[in-house]
């Protein structure tokens, strides 16, 4: 059973200035499940729409963002709900931190740098299970600083103190308060370097395996999601371009966006010539017809100019989006 | 040309920093005691790597002669950059060496068009006597990347995805025909399917317009691929420097090993190995402030004289290491480990 099933959603930003419309079509049609107890990795340049995607799974939709159509149900036990449909005020009271928690891109700007972390800490829970008391809490929160392997003293630091890598910590930690079934990170660790970003990735994985939730990871970098994800989902333009297992994106994989990706890795130890793919990602508020890859392409059809290739399920757990691959192939 | 034949001589270089108050205070040793030096009838790709706050902005600051150095001094052709006042000297100097940087939409004005840019460069520098002149020389810096005047001309930066204007960036600083470019952490922000193209551009600049490189940056793997000699830096200390077959593929120093380690390998074969724990530094400015080697701290070979004393060069073989492994001290530690 899916802990939560994203059904053809379509989230645009319309935006009206003196009368000219404009329509950036960010996310057109993803369908896709998360299950209970696994890393999903999303992969795409940017602009392709990763972050739309979060936003609108985690109900954080506002203008000139606009679900067209589609839903996201989610099913927390025995709560069940439509992530389109619910009221942001059960969205705060039930939902967010408890249910869904989000990771957010760039720590240093997440956390209020004239506050203590540890009133950070008491600020997001009071909000959502008010704080009788006080000791408790800091017991509470001493305990869950330690069991992620923190130093207790960043508790009592300021954000400036602690190191880029820390502080990414300290927003993880955080996001795992209330041990929700899923936590949502959106390029946790592109801003830092490989040391830490493995320092980061690896407590996001204990955090996984210690309370078996499920972790969406949005990062456009390839590498992490070969160490870390269970799945890989290859967005391009706002649609999915091939889903599976991270074995097979890595050792099999069928779209050309995806084999262009694999192939153009640098990797220490190998230095053949690595291309790059011509022309440049699409324009969402005009976004080429047909298959929005067409455009770059290196096996384009005159198929793929006109029609929009349907999402098929090649193998168990394997989809693709492309005509170039048909049901049978395989 | 200089007498000893050096493009670039970096001797003992060092910036400190006075951080705090006027009266209490630390110093911090941004860049400590760095040498090396690029030859000028050779061209080659130096990369410096390193995490962030290991040094590598400050030291690309000195060599636009933008800071100047506490001790030690920076000789670009024979002239000691300490040494330029004068802004015509200034000018002379940074049209042999040309920054590309990291972020190219900030490079840009996002309110100005991205070939007044071109055209400023070429006749601030006097490469051309009119407008007219300078468009033949914008053009042809542009077709150097893969561009051309047409395609840019009007434009503004939005206009222009991440890798074309990044490569603009790189045909504005190739106009007024540098010597060396000083290229920090030139693809960080581009896209991954674009990325490879910055890349191959430095390749090629080396290889048809015999320009040298310095790339800034901490991803190891566009590091391998391009450059021909590496230096990694720790908190201000180049630690390990040497050809990059050499260190990348046979790494001596337990940091580099650490770093190498843990730049993840883009196929899903080894993930244990990543995952295996390690220790991260705490904050930088404890790690700056520690007394003998910088990475005591964290190195799982950690002996007591590395908490004392700074540990000295060791050259071995086409390499230089800064460790305590590779001397007497060594104990029962064997190099090849």
């Amino acid at each position: 059973m899916a802990l939560l099933s994203v059904q053809d959603i379509c989230a645009y930003y319309r935006t009206e200035i003196y009368g000219i419309s404009r329509t950036v079509r960010a996310v057109d049609g993803v369908t896709f499940d998360l299950l209970p107890n696994e890393i999903y990795g999303v992969a795409g340049e940017s602009s392709c729409g990763k972050t739309t995607l979060i936003k609108v799974i985690s109900g954080n939709i506002k203008h000139p963002l606009k679900a067209m159509s589609g839903s996201v149900n989610c099913n927390f036990g025995d709560y069940k709900v439509d992530m389109l449909k619910v009221s942001q005020d059960e969205l705060r009271r039930n939902i967010r931190w408890k249910e869904i928690s989000y990771v957010m891109q760039g720590s240093m700007s997440v956390l209020n740098p004239v506050r203590k972390i540890i009133k950070t800490f008491e600020d997001i829970v009071d909000t959502h299970e008010p704080i009788t008391d006080k000791k408790k809490f800091l017991e509470e929160a001493t305990a869950h600083v330690n069991r992620l392997g923190l130093p207790t003293e960043i508790l009592n630091s300021y954000p400036h103190q602690l190191s880029g890598g820390m502080r990414q910590r300290v927003a993880i930690a955080l996001a795992t308060l209330f041990q929700p079934r899923l936590i949502l990170a959106d390029e946790p660790t592109t801003a830092l370097d490989v040391v830490v970003q493995r320092g980061v990735l690896q407590m996001l994985k204990d955090i996984q395996s210690m309370s078996s939730n499920t972790v969406l990871l949005v990062t456009h970098d390839m590498a992490v999601h070969a160490n870390v994800a269970n799945r890989v989902m290859i967005m391009y333009a706002g649609r999915i371009a091939e889903e599976a297992p991270t074995e097979s994106i890595f050792n099999a994989p069928l779209h050309p966006y995806t084999q262009h990706l694999i192939r153009s890795l640098p990797m220490i130890g190998e230095r053949s010539n690595k291309a790059s793919l011509k022309g440049t990602p699409p324009n969402l508020a005009n976004p080429p017809s047909g298959c929005r890859f067409h455009t770059r392409c290196p096996y384009v059809m005159d198929v793929c100019r006109t029609d929009v290739p349907d999402l098929v399920q090649v193998k168990e757990r394997h989809r693709v989006a492309c005509f170039l691959v048909k049901e049978a192939s395989l | 040309m200089s007498a000893n034949g050096k493009l670039l001589d970096v001797q003992h270089v060092t910036v400190e920093f006075h951080i705090g108050g006027l009266v209490g205070g630390s110093l911090l040793v941004a860049v400590n005691d760095i040498s090396f030096s690029l030859e000028s009838d050779k061209p080659e790709i130096l990369t410096l790597a390193g995490e962030s706050g290991s040094g590598k902005t400050t030291l690309s600051r000195l060599l636009l002669a933008d800071l100047v150095p506490t001790r030690g001094k920076v000789f670009f052709e024979g002239r000691d950059l300490a040494k330029i006042h004068k802004r015509s000297e200034f000018k002379e100097f940074i049209k042999k060496v040309q920054p590309v940087f990291q972020n190219p939409f900030e490079t840009f004005n996002p309110l100005r068009r991205i070939d007044a840019y071109l055209f400023d460069t070429a006749m601030n520098f006097g490469m051309a006597p009119n407008h007219r002149d300078a468009a033949q020389i914008v053009d042809e810096s542009l077709r150097n990347v893969g561009l051309s005047l047409e395609e840019v001309s009007r434009r503004y930066p939005h206009e222009l995805s991440g890798g074309q204007i990044q490569r603009v960036s790189v045909a504005r600083a190739l106009i007024s025909q540098p010597k060396l470019i000083l290229a920090d952490e030139p693809v960080s922000m581009v896209d991954a399917s674009l990325r490879m193209e910055i890349v191959n551009l430095f390749r090629k600049l080396r290889d048809e317009q015999k320009v040298s490189v310095i790339y800034i940056t901490h991803d190891l793997a566009t590091a391998y691929y391009i450059s021909d000699r590496i230096g990694i830096m720790l908190r201000g200390y180049i630690v390990e420097s040497g050809p990059v077959d050499d260190v990348l593929n046979r790494p001596f120093h337990p940091y580099t090993k650490l770093l190498i380690e843990s730049v993840p390998e883009p196929a899903p074969k080894d993930r244990e190995a990543w995952a295996r724990h390690i220790s991260l530094g705490t904050t930088e400015v404890k790690e700056y402030g520690r007394v003998g080697c910088k990475f005591a701290g964290r190195c799982p070979q950690v002996m007591d004289i590395c908490r004392q004393v700074d540990p000295p060069d060791v050259q071995i073989e086409r390499r230089m290491v800064k460790c305590y492994l590779y001397t007497e001290h060594a104990g029962q530690a064997s190099p090849e480990k």
